[in-house]
């Protein structure tokens, strides 16, 4: 089934790299080498290989190679896969929309606070709705923070409420205005069945109605998060994996300076 | 026994000690205290079950009929035993007529004590045998079919759906799982309600409901047979229904529930006058029916640094331990919880982790201690999480501990898939196969860093608990020692289900089930 350890295939492509035309990388310059696992609902054998290639071949990979299976449980079974991908993307014409501050640490920010804005801000964060999860919100505003990272509430300018988990909206809302907040964080771990998208709507839906929503800075985060879906839903920045307190904050009080909120 | 750690057991003992009068202290305070949750637990044992027109489960119906009248404190079995008396009709038919708004059960005639208890008798005999024969299918599983070594390996079910849950269950027992847990759908603990008949909706989990724990039993049942392995449930006594949820699981044999003391109160925001006296009345029904309880310290960790708040598990494995055993639950029946949740990053964090938990062995020594894998620094690197929890194993299987919670690769990113699972379940086996004598084999060195580390955390645990004495229980949690949460006594959801028993309370089944079988 393997080739072995040492590929004979033909390796008579261009091996030049084209940022018009890229693809994945195993060893060689565009040999489009792609490992992929997955789980096919049918009994092991014979066919469910030949399903697993025949898989492989319809999203566009060469040479697909069934390297391991598995029956999990009767009628269901569990394939490693390689394969070569035919396809390529123009990596030089793309555009992703980012977070637009120069990240500062901890220091840094709050000297820019003291420089800015002259007073404390004040940042209140939840997980919100029915998500019970508050290691995220945790990791941006706890005290200790986060890989190295310190939580907004070490910020000797920031006046940081972590509300904790499964706090409804309206809650959360009447809670930011009676702490005064320049921002609300919101925290969305639970990720099943978009629960979270439409939590996150009525989030804003509500601030709208509350005539509040030029009035605080709105940012949303969690593992799924990406700026352009936190954009997409009305928030002005979403924070996803390998963010941190930092980023946060810096995003915040650059936000605050540039529509003049003092 | 002689500690390979070198730990000197009579500071253990010492520990033990103080965690006993903290104990003690929150005993004596949830003994004057009834609340909503134990009230309509005791209405499920004299057999109210199924919901009125408004799908509210008749337990709430009457427990809110007596709370609506202010009366709570004089508990649900006064009213019902003299409505019985007055009415001839059965508890449920009781239940029924009052959601019909035909009788209200607080306008009765009071009887006298012996008239009360004879009319509860028969009631409370169906129901204790009910459990006892749960019990004894258990036992006897064991007997015939038997079950895998320890470390059980523990897996989750979380699809929602208690059908498609069935599937994946039955894959996992038949890939080698020992326990299979059904996450309850996200919210659920908030519920002062236990939702009514089969659900095949739910969000990062599945509604426990009687009718799913009868489901799910009767699939483990069947695979268990097939595997010739008994196939332990398990589910979640926490939240704003601890005894109800217990006794629900007492009735259709679930073998493992998650029933921590203070898990609701940190994490979920549950007042702390109510998670105490329900966990008491919650635990007492799992000693009874030998069901296993695990408790939530892991979760300290992921909210307060691992390293740092070693000594807080420790405290908190024994301020539990100490209430579990107020509620005469068996030390065989206390999973008691501690992590692996360490920075991957940390020089010698490995050997911190050994260190612990052979230290938590030590002093636990006949507990079925719940071991959590790491969650907190998992990343979407799946390669290296799979490492991590290889890791995990390999302590699990070096220190003896009783359920070992499989950590996914995936745990960062998703629900585990069908694969997943089955990647965990071979790693663990893997592990637990070829290491599996480390533990007899392996020393730790006199004034190493595993030894010095085990000292470290139990001082630092005595300290604490001598702290804790001096303030108490409710204070401490005042003040965020736990977790680094602070959660005020007054505070957090569900103190208004919270009352003073008053001077017809009757509670039989405490002393019926305390400490028995």
């Amino acid at each position: 089934m393997s080739e072995g350890l040492y590929s004979m295939e033909a390796k008579d492509y261009d091996k030049t790299l084209d940022l018009t035309k890229i693809k994945p990388y195993g060893d060689t310059m565009n040999d489009g080498k792609m490992q992929l696992s997955f789980t096919l609902p049918v009994p092991c054998g014979a066919e469910a290989i030949e399903a697993a290639k025949l898989l492989l071949k319809k999203m566009g990979l060469e040479n697909p190679s069934v390297v391991y299976y598995r029956e999990l449980t009767p009628g269901f079974t569990f394939v490693n896969c390689y394969g070569s991908c035919t396809h390529t993307v123009d990596y030089s014409t793309i555009y992703v929309p980012k977070v637009e501050s120069t990240t500062m640490d901890m220091y840094e920010t709050d000297k820019y606070i003291k420089e800015n804005i002259g007073r404390k801000i004040v940042i209140v964060g939840a997980s919100t709705g029915t998500d019970a999860h508050t290691v995220g919100i945790d990791a941006i505003m706890n005290m200790k923070g986060y890989a190295g990272h310190y939580g907004l509430e070490r910020y000797e300018m920031i006046e940081a409420y972590n509300l904790g988990s499964q706090v409804p909206n309206e809650e959360f809302i009447a809670k930011g205005i009676e702490l005064h907040a320049d921002a609300l964080l919101v925290s969305q771990t639970v990720t099943q069945k978009d629960v979270h998208i439409h939590n996150m709507t009525n989030f804003i839906e509500l601030m709208e109605a509350e005539g509040l929503r030029d009035k605080m800075i709105c940012c949303c985060g969690g593992a799924r998060i990406t700026h352009e879906l936190a954009k997409e839903l009305g928030f002005d920045a979403g924070f996803g994996m390998n963010t941190y307190a930092d980023d946060v904050a810096s995003f915040v009080v650059q936000e605050m300076v540039k529509r003049g909120m003092k | 026994m002689e500690s390979k750690l070198g730990l000197d057991f009579k500071k253990v003992e010492y520990a033990r000690g103080l965690a006993k009068n903290i104990a003690d202290d929150v005993q004596a305070f949830c003994e004057q205290y009834t609340t909503v949750a134990v009230e309509r637990t005791l209405a499920r044992l004299m057999g109210i079950d199924g919901v009125d027109e408004s799908d509210v489960p008749l337990p709430n119906v009457v427990v809110d009929a007596i709370k609506d009248k202010g009366v709570l404190g004089e508990g649900i079995l006064f009213f019902i035993a003299n409505t019985m008396i007055q009415t001839g009709l059965n508890p449920q038919q009781i239940a029924e007529k009052v959601a019909k708004g035909e009788l209200d059960i607080t306008k009765v005639v009071t009887r006298d004590q012996k008239q009360i208890a004879a009319t509860l008798q028969p009631v409370i005999d169906e129901s204790l045998t009910r459990i006892r024969t749960r019990r004894a299918r258990r036992e006897h599983y064991l007997e015939t079919i038997g079950e895998g070594p320890k470390p059980y390996l523990y897996i989750i079910v979380a699809t929602g759906n208690i059908y498609e849950d069935v599937v994946q269950a039955q894959a996992g027992a038949r890939q080698g799982a020992d326990i299979i847990a059904v996450i309850r759908t996200t919210g659920q603990s908030l519920l002062d309600y236990v939702p009514y008949g089969a659900t095949t909706e739910g969000f990062g989990g599945t509604f426990a409901t009687q009718e799913n724990f009868r489901i799910m039993r009767k699939a483990l049942d069947e695979v268990g047979e097939e595997v010739g392995r008994y196939i332990r449930l398990c589910n979640y006594c926490s939240g704003l229904c601890m005894p109800e949820i217990a006794i629900m699981g007492a009735f259709e044999g679930l073998d493992v529930m998650l029933n921590d003391a203070l898990y609701g109160i940190l994490f979920r925001d549950i007042n702390m006058q109510r998670t105490l006296i329900d966990q008491y009345m919650s635990r007492i029904i799992n000693g009874f029916a030998g069901v296993i309880i695990n408790t939530g310290e892991d979760n300290y960790l992921t909210t307060a640094d691992a390293v740092e708040a070693a000594h807080t598990v420790l405290a908190s494995d024994l301020i539990n331990e100490q209430l579990a055993k107020i509620a005469g639950l068996p030390e065989e029946q206390m999973g008691l919880g501690h992590a692996f949740e360490m920075d991957p990053m940390l020089e010698n964090g490995f050997l911190m982790e050994l260190a612990q938990a052979q230290m938590t062995r030590e002093i636990f020594p006949n507990a079925p201690l719940k071991y959590m894998p790491p969650t907190k620094f998992m990343t979407g690197n799946i390669f290296r999480g799979h490492i991590q929890d290889a890791l995990f194993n390999i302590i699990g299987i070096w220190t003896h501990q009783g359920l070992q919670l499989l950590g996914m690769p995936t745990e960062a990113i998703h629900t585990p898939f069908m694969s997943d699972r089955y990647l965990s379940i071979e790693n663990a086996r893997y592990i637990f196969n070829n290491m599996k004598d480390i533990g007899e084999e392996m020393e730790f060195k006199e004034g190493g860093i595993c030894r010095q580390r085990a000292h470290l955390v139990l001082d630092n645990t005595i300290k604490l608990l001598e702290e804790l004495v001096k303030e108490g229980l409710f204070t401490a949690l005042e003040k965020g020692i736990f977790g680094d949460v602070k959660r005020p006594k007054n505070g957090g959801k569900g103190l208004a289900g919270v009352t003073l028993k008053s001077e017809n309370y009757l509670n039989p089944f405490v002393e019926l089930m305390k400490g028995k079988k």
